[in-house]
């Protein structure tokens, strides 16, 4: 039996050469070397508008080597809010989850914070609104990075020819598509008179007065027009002000001109208004106009979205951010933060807008004049103002500037619009702003 | 010594095998068999129903960031708040009339049932299940069709009468009578198949000899019938208000607690507190506060119950 033996020599030769091999051959990556990522993304109102966030997704994790998988989850019956409820609670599920506006405050603790994504973003993209700072900040801590899917202005959407019609307001003039608004006249004194001729000609406006966001963000920016808070920002309960008496009174009034079923309206009761041509404006964003593009085509040629009515105090506009959190319990946070980067581009933001036929708002100051704001009709121009270009109104949300999680419940429970609808039905002023205030009392408890 | 031994080894031996003969005679028995068979499912609802049931006491114990324990601070608040007084009768109003109602009408018509011939009677008997077997959630959204506050079809059915438009769903007292009305209508036929059941158990004899004694229909369903259905009267209604307190789905979709919370129950309001509004202690003890109120109810029905089975 033969044994060949090692000499020291070729030992010594044989490793050296080893090591040089392992040290200069190139780095082979697997298909998915970097990774999992798991994220659960709105479920987009507009058909096709899902498939831009998926190919965004894909196109990264092809160069980026992750292995992603995606669910959408629908905001109906609050099914989103409660995957977040569930996965706050089990501290496990995606890696990234879309979050409606009060979200990143209501989990700031479990959120991881995202700095180093969206202090880039806003260099690149512009400065983001203050309602964007006020629902996705805390301690100079960006909780989770605003996001262009599903953030909307609610807005007035109005009937051209209604308007034109029975109140002798021509919105195209008010809000010329390519330039900027000649609104100063636009007022809620003119608003309400535009308001109770359209109700005396058969087509009130279609504002709800129900529980649901839509409703309370009508109230909230009405309210704001007044420089009324019930809650202010340091926390402290202002519901019986001179300021709180007037939107109220002023609320009254409108209330006497809108659908007498409007306290049970929900989400899609105004959507369902303006389509069925019963009614010469509604607060929304172009979802219902999209809706009649298709259905009611005659319909949707009448339609311009454009600005809110200034008020005492200013114009404000209701606006609704989404946000894309990451949960610190994620297990791939570099490869999450390197995806949200991504999602935040000027191109991917314009594929957004595009995918959502305009209905999709980002938060950063430079993407307000895209061009698909500007092309989209019938009739054309028809979403050009609703961006807020100009920079026209202030974009802000109901219940704010109370701190958030205060704010949140005011908001969820529809205290707002709770109080003017006591009011309006008979109740006395007094009786009703102390109701107001016990509600927010208790909102108070941490 | 050796025979202490030899005794100690004996009766050492005769315990193992009693022992052995003792477990052997347990699993043996019809009773720990009857344990072990039900025991997946015992761990099941312990999982599904236990867990979750300590887990929301536990809920209700914590403060609003849930990093505290406040005792019942959070049933001390709720008892300062106006809506949950307002919530806590409106979830009575709604549980007690929707389950008299169902009560009424399945006792009716399962009279009415039960007097149809052998032959007609499955086909009736399967379309009077029907509102029971949809999903409710499907079955409701129908009937917010119905109710819709615009394009309602009731009111342009009453309309060609000239009568209305009924504000259904905005204004309070229509949307209370229409969640009272759906349920009514989901339930019926829960209690109408139950009293069916008990009907067909009624021995005829009883009737022949109330017949004899001259009792007339009246009479017949007082004296006989009722007694005969009290017991299964009792369960349903226990049953029935237990899942009723409990409703969500029906004023979720009909009214989601509007007008102005003037249709908000518990299910609803602990929904909104607890969720929408990120308060899930409170939204916990919203929820929990139906346990004494069904506990109390289930007491008197189960004990009347129980004395009834004794007499028997």
């Amino acid at each position: 039996m033969s044994r060949k033996t090692l000499t020291r020599r070729q030992f010594v030769a044989a490793t050296a050469m080893s090591s040089a091999a392992l040290i200069t051959a190139p780095y082979v990556r697997g298909a998915y070397a970097a990774g999992k990522l798991s994220i659960g993304f709105w479920d987009h109102w507009v058909p096709g508008a899902n498939d831009s966030s998926r190919a965004l997704v894909n196109e990264w994790a092809a160069k980026e080597k992750v292995e992603v998988s995606i669910d959408y989850i629908t905001s109906n019956n609050k099914k989103i809010e409660l995957t977040v409820a569930a996965e706050a609670q089990a501290k496990s599920g995606h890696d990234i989850l879309q979050m409606y506006t009060w979200w990143p405050h209501a989990y700031a603790e479990q959120l991881e914070p995202v700095n180093d994504v969206v202090e880039p973003a806003i260099k690149q993209n512009g400065d983001v609104n203050g309602t964007v700072k006020y629902l996705g900040q805390a301690g100079g801590k960006w909780l989770a990075v605003p996001a262009t899917p599903g953030s909307q202005i609610k807005g007035p959407c109005s009937r051209i020819d209604l308007m034109k019609k029975h109140a002798g307001i021509d919105v195209q003039e008010l809000y010329p598509a390519g330039a900027p608004p000649k609104a100063d006249n636009w007022n809620m004194d003119t608003f309400l008179k535009a308001a109770e001729a359209c109700q005396k000609a058969g087509f009130p406006f279609g504002i709800g007065l129900g529980e649901t966001t839509d409703s309370v963000d009508t109230a909230g920016a009405i309210f704001q027009s007044f420089g009324a808070e019930l809650v202010n920002a340091k926390g402290d309960l202002t519901v019986k002000t001179d300021q709180v008496r007037q939107a109220l009174e002023y609320y009254k009034k409108l209330i006497a001109f809108l659908p007498p079923d409007a306290p049970s309206w929900d989400d899609a009761s105004n959507n369902k208004w303006l389509i069925s041509g019963r009614g010469a404006l509604i607060m929304n964003p172009p979802s219902a106009w999209a809706v009649a593009k298709r259905d009611a085509p005659q319909v949707a040629e009448q339609c311009w979205t454009h600005g809110f009515p200034a008020g005492p105090k200013g114009r404000f506009a209701p606006f609704l951010p989404y946000f894309w959190g990451l949960w610190n319990f994620s297990k791939n946070k570099e490869a999450a933060k390197s995806l949200l980067t991504y999602l935040s581009q000027p191109s991917s933001i314009e594929k957004f807008v595009a995918a959502s036929g305009g209905y999709d708002l980002p938060a950063y100051a430079n993407m307000t004049t895209l061009k698909t704001w500007v092309e989209e009709g019938p009739p054309k121009g028809t979403l050009y103002h609703y961006p807020n270009p100009y920079n026209h109104q202030t974009l802000s949300i109901a219940a704010s500037p109370a701190p958030p999680k205060i704010a949140q419940q005011i908001y969820a429970q529809a205290t707002l619009t709770k109080m003017a609808l006591r009011f309006a039905q008979g109740e006395k002023m007094e009786t009703a702003l102390t109701w107001a205030e016990g509600e927010c009392e208790g909102f108070l408890r941490t | 010594m050796a025979d202490v031994v030899v005794e100690h080894g004996r009766v050492a031996g005769t315990t193992a095998a009693r022992k052995g003969r003792g477990l052997h005679n347990a699993l043996r028995r019809k009773s720990t068999m009857a344990f072990f068979l039900t025991l997946p499912l015992i761990l099941l609802i312990a999982l599904l129903v236990l867990y979750p049931a300590l887990f929301s006491v536990h809920l209700a114990t914590l403060n609003k960031s849930m990093q505290k324990y406040v005792g019942f601070g959070n049933f001390t608040f709720l008892f300062k708040r106006e809506t949950f007084w307002m919530v806590v009768k409106q979830s009575c109003i709604f549980a007690i009339t929707a389950v008299f109602f169902k009560a009424l009408i399945g006792f009716i018509v399962a009279h009415f049932v039960h007097n149809i011939p052998a032959k007609g009677q499955r086909k009736w008997r399967g379309m009077l299940l029907v509102p029971w077997v949809i999903p409710p959630a499907m079955s409701t959204l129908a009937w917010l069709w119905l109710f819709d506050p615009s394009y309602s079809a009731f009111n342009y059915t009453l309309s060609l009468f000239g009568i209305g438009p009924v504000n259904w769903l905005g204004d309070a007292a229509w949307a209370r009578f229409s969640v009272i009305l759906v349920n009514v209508w989901y339930g019926a036929p829960f209690f109408l198949i139950m009293y069916l059941a008990a009907l067909k158990s009624v021995p005829d004899q009883l009737y022949e000899a109330a017949a004899i004694d001259g009792a007339n229909w009246w009479q017949k369903i007082w004296y006989v019938t009722l007694p005969m259905m009290r017991n299964i009267i009792a369960i349903t209604t226990l049953f029935s208000l237990i899942v009723t307190f409990a409703n969500f789905d029906i004023v979720r979709i009909l009214t989601s607690g509007g007008p102005l919370d003037q249709t908000q129950i518990f299910a609803t309001y602990a929904f909104r507190v607890g969720i929408e509004s990120n308060d899930i202690p409170l939204g916990a003890s919203v929820s929990l506060f139906m346990v004494p109120i069904l506990a109390v109810a289930a007491i008197f029905i189960l004990r009347d119950v129980s004395k009834r089975g004794n007499e028997s």
